[in-house]
């Protein structure tokens, strides 16, 4: 007769033992079983802190100009090698590279505010709401963003605005372009979240619109926002390195990746100087793969129906 | 499908009046114009204005605006101003140096993509495997100007082994078989390049449309009738494995014939992306507001293309 009772404690016991991992705890273990994107992370951690806090350490300035010391190849005194000013180079990929990745979230902090709000008001509300919404997003979808941006950008060379206060211009024109893709993901999510029992819960509370949709829906949307953010954050880096290339992103003093990258328009520099170029090129490669690297991990991490891989 | 198809022209209209308007708007900001730009000493405030009168730049914006939409309607993009001829005519010229060299990319990347990822499919976790997707994530990392100058570098000047750039040798004065070899030389460090940028986001897109292909059942029977594995891997998955790439063909129209503004300039290579780049920096509005209509046509034409496509290869998928 005691049996079943046994049984039923050995269950509650086994229910104690067993913890309910939250959806986070899932996805960081997930995460840091993905060799390559834990490399990715490291790597981009690596790159953060020596462009942070390289500078700190480095015995040049800026603008420290020395002629004497100019176009050298890379030596004990200049890891890197020095431009044809006499600026170490090392220390202008460091800055260049705090500029490139600012610059690189930034931009997408900004396609990533509208993309979420207009995708989740265009869900929420549909018709007119969803309409215009979507109707304006098919505009930005198929308008040529590179062509746009050199243009915007050659607007901003004209008007002549100032090198330090243009990277602010330049973060929000490459932001507003690139809202699109995140805005189409997150309607559709909130347009299928919006008919589930919970939402029927929020309007018998009698809650404010607002309140239902960024308090409610969005938390729910957060996985697909922190892949297409990450994603993102490359895809502005290669954006701003491309215009900088071509005079029309991040202009000269302020250094970044694409802009020191023009020194291989000149054929002297460009042939018998490759340090003057390579290095930030490269730096340009790798922190974008260790980003690729690291989206996809969390693509993986936080999407529910690839669980059981 | 024919009204499905009329439905979805129809409602491009809007989107390209959108776009029209943005564009024009964004040309309209931008201070300066031809006269300007082409910084010619002997030009007088006279004879500026007259020459604005001519290209009707003196116009308030909005007529202008109209005046554009209204050509565009009967086809004609106007004239541009750096070139001194149509328009259409100016992208009729040199949309087929950037396709020469899209297309054969186009060859290439998609046959490499297709068998790497599907051997890297098919062997999946093996050291391949894992080689093919380190690599895939470099390669859709690199800026494509970087690439470029490297390949030029490297390749080009130091081994010499292929020109820097440009589409012929200047002063060659070969016809016939010749010419061709010289454009092929001239052809092929760019093509490696963009095939190079291309095929890692295809081959991951072959690798993941293999993978869920190889875990069905068919599969397993086909290989439980004995059947070679070869047989397996390309007719009975590689053909089901195509179908979402086919969705991929349409969206390759606009690259096809938009031209590679950055590594046509990178090579000297004389595409229209290259020229169209030139007409931004120039102020040359006919040309520059006509091709970036013209490429939003492509794009908006391409998503038309890459859906009807599907409906046609998937005979599961309706169009509506």
């Amino acid at each position: 007769m005691d049996q079943p009772v046994n049984r039923t404690e050995q269950l509650q016991e086994q229910l104690k033992i067993v913890k309910a991992e939250s959806p986070w705890k899932i996805a960081i273990r997930r995460f840091a079983r993905n060799r390559l994107a834990v490399i990715g992370l490291v790597i981009l951690v690596i790159m953060s802190l020596i462009c942070v806090f390289g500078p700190l350490f480095s015995p040049y300035t800026i603008n420290e100009t020395d002629v004497s010391n100019k176009n050298q190849a890379p030596n004990a005194d200049y890891w890197l090698g020095t431009d044809k000013l006499g600026r170490d180079i090392l220390l202008r990929v460091m800055l260049a590279g705090r500029i490139s990745l600012t610059v690189g979230l930034v931009a997408t902090a900004i396609s990533v505010a509208i993309g979420a709000t207009l995708g989740a008001v265009a869900g929420f509300y549909r018709k007119y709401a969803d309409t215009i919404i979507m109707r304006i997003a098919d505009i930005f979808l198929a308008l040529p963003t590179l062509p746009i941006l050199i243009t915007l950008g050659a607007i901003l060379s004209d008007l002549k605005v100032e090198p330090g206060k243009r990277i602010y211009f330049l973060m929000l024109i490459i932001g507003l372009l690139g809202w699109v893709s995140l805005a189409r993901l997150v309607r559709s999510q909130i347009l299928t979240l919006r008919e589930q029992e919970f939402m029927q819960a929020t309007e018998a509370l009698g809650l404010r619109d607002n309140r239902k949709i960024f308090r409610h829906l969005m938390p729910n949307t957060i996985p697909i926002i922190i892949v297409s953010a990450t994603l993102g954050v490359a895809g502005a880096i290669i954006t701003e390195s491309t215009l900088s290339f071509l005079g029309l992103g991040v202009v000269p003093p302020t250094p970044s990746w694409g802009n020191m990258i023009t020194a291989a328009n000149n054929l002297i520099d460009f042939r018998k100087r490759p340090w003057l170029w390579i290095p930030p090129g490269l730096c340009i490669l790798i922190t974008v793969t260790a980003i690729n690297l690291i989206g996809d991990g969390l693509r993986d991490a936080l999407d529910p129906k690839m669980k059981n891989r | 499908m024919s009204q499905y198809i009329i439905r979805r022209l129809l409602q491009m209209i809007p989107t390209l009046i959108g776009i029209s308007i943005i564009v024009f708007a964004i040309s309209q900001m931008v201070p300066g114009d031809y006269i300007t730009a082409s910084q010619n000493p002997n030009m007088t405030a006279e004879r500026a204005d007259q020459l604005r009168a001519i290209y009707g730049l003196d116009k308030p914006p909005v007529q202008q605006y109209f005046i554009w939409v209204k050509n565009m309607l009967t086809g004609n993009l106007g004239d541009s101003f750096q070139h001194k001829m149509p328009v259409t005519e100016v992208i009729n010229t040199y949309v087929w140096n950037s396709f020469i060299i899209a297309f054969v990319t186009m060859i290439l990347s998609w046959t490499i993509a297709a068998f790497v990822g599907v051997f890297s499919a098919q062997f999946q976790y093996s050291f391949f495997d894992k080689v093919v997707t380190l690599l895939v994530f470099l390669l859709m990392s690199l800026p494509s100007f970087f690439i470029g100058l490297l390949a030029i570098k490297y390749i080009a000047l130091d081994l010499k082994l292929f020109p820097t750039g440009g589409m012929t040798t200047a002063g060659l004065n070969a016809g016939g078989f010749a010419y061709i070899k010289d454009v092929v030389e001239h052809m092929f460090l760019p093509v490696v390049v963009m095939t190079t940028l291309t095929v890692g986001g295809l081959t991951r897109y072959f690798r993941t449309g293999m993978l869920e292909v190889i875990r069905q059942d068919y599969i397993r029977t086909a290989r439980a009738k004995g059947l070679q594995e070869r047989t397996v891997i390309f007719k009975h998955a590689f053909r089901n494995a195509l179908l979402p790439a086919i969705t991929l063909l349409g969206f390759e129209l606009p690259g096809l014939f938009g031209g590679a503004m950055i590594l046509e300039r990178v090579f000297a290579w004389p595409g229209i992306g290259q020229i169209y780049l030139a007409s931004i920096n120039m102020r040359d509005y006919p040309l520059m507001l006509g091709f970036t209509m013209f490429l939003a046509v492509l794009t908006l034409l391409g998503n038309l293309i890459s859906d009807i496509l599907y409906g046609v290869a998937d005979p599961r998928i309706r169009l509506k």
